[in-house]
């Protein structure tokens, strides 16, 4: 048997990579897969905690995390597709009207 | 059986996801997102948590990386073109390295707080019984919390109309 403690442990690596992902990479689609990444992460401990509490709320909370990672993967796909027509690249670079 | 299980998954979801940060093409990174979620599910299965793993399949690897893969066709921009470097401000060479740094630490600080703590046990597989019964997940679902389920539908609804509106040409 593995303990509650090796899961963490690896959704807290996990979340660490896709805070990596968010950071370093300069391209709008892989910026929102490692949203994605962490989601999964988070989504990894409440099952992990869930099963440790013998409670089914986690797995519920999973399935809502998914629902909204569906709309967010939705709205963010149609943003990335609005803002190529306008400037024609996916670097977040080229997106600093808004900046001061 | 289950521990080699774990560290054979633990294994593939984080080198699938580093790959995903990793690669210069889209389209790699989202089919090494796929393996990393294909992964994840095998581990939700170890957890006792068969509803989590299908879900995890069919909405996450189904449709959501679906909808990646479309876009990532659609855009067809194979490659993820070099940083500027006129591009300064947060985001210029010094920003990157602070992010590097800053995601190391997060990973150390999590590894390091969860390794110092006694190592704690799930409850029997009798106990699981519960946890992984489908028909308690349903009845809790529509029962206890129905309104937030009734308020995903709305969400999905809005999500729908806000990507067709963004999505849509200009006239």
């Amino acid at each position: 048997m593995v303990p509650l403690n090796y899961y963490l442990i690896l959704s807290g690596i996990l979340f660490s990579i896709g805070t990596a992902g968010v950071f370093l990479r300069r391209n709008l689609i892989t910026v929102l897969l490692s949203i994605e990444i962490m989601l999964n992460a988070v989504n990894l401990t409440f099952v992990a905690v869930g099963r440790y509490l013998g409670s089914v709320d986690g797995q519920i909370i999973t399935f809502f995390v998914m629902t909204v990672a569906a709309a967010e993967a939705a709205v963010g796909l149609a943003l990335v597709i609005a803002l190529f027509r306008h400037r024609e690249t996916l670097s977040p670079d080229a997106y600093t009207s808004l900046k001061w | 059986m289950d521990t080699i299980a774990f560290y054979v998954f633990a294994a593939i979801a984080i080198l699938a996801s580093l790959g995903v940060i990793g690669q210069r093409n889209p389209m790699h990174s989202v089919m090494l997102l796929i393996t990393s979620f294909g992964a994840l599910a095998g581990l939700y299965i170890l957890l006792q948590a068969p509803f989590s793993a299908v879900t995890q399949i069919i909405i996450y690897a189904g449709a959501i990386m679906v909808l990646f893969l479309f876009v990532v066709m659609l855009l067809n921009v194979p490659r993820e073109e070099p940083a500027p470097i006129t591009a300064a401000g947060v985001l210029g060479p010094t920003g990157l390295k602070i992010g590097a740094v800053l995601s190391v630490l997060l990973a150390i600080e999590v590894v390091w707080a969860l390794s110092r703590l006694g190592p704690t046990w799930f409850g029997q597989d009798a106990d699981a019984a519960g946890v992984s019964s489908v028909s308690r997940i349903g009845h809790a679902l529509f029962t206890q919390h129905a309104f937030a389920f009734e308020a995903t539908s709305i969400l999905i609804l809005v999500a729908m109309v806000g990507a067709v509106v963004l999505a849509r040409k200009e006239h």
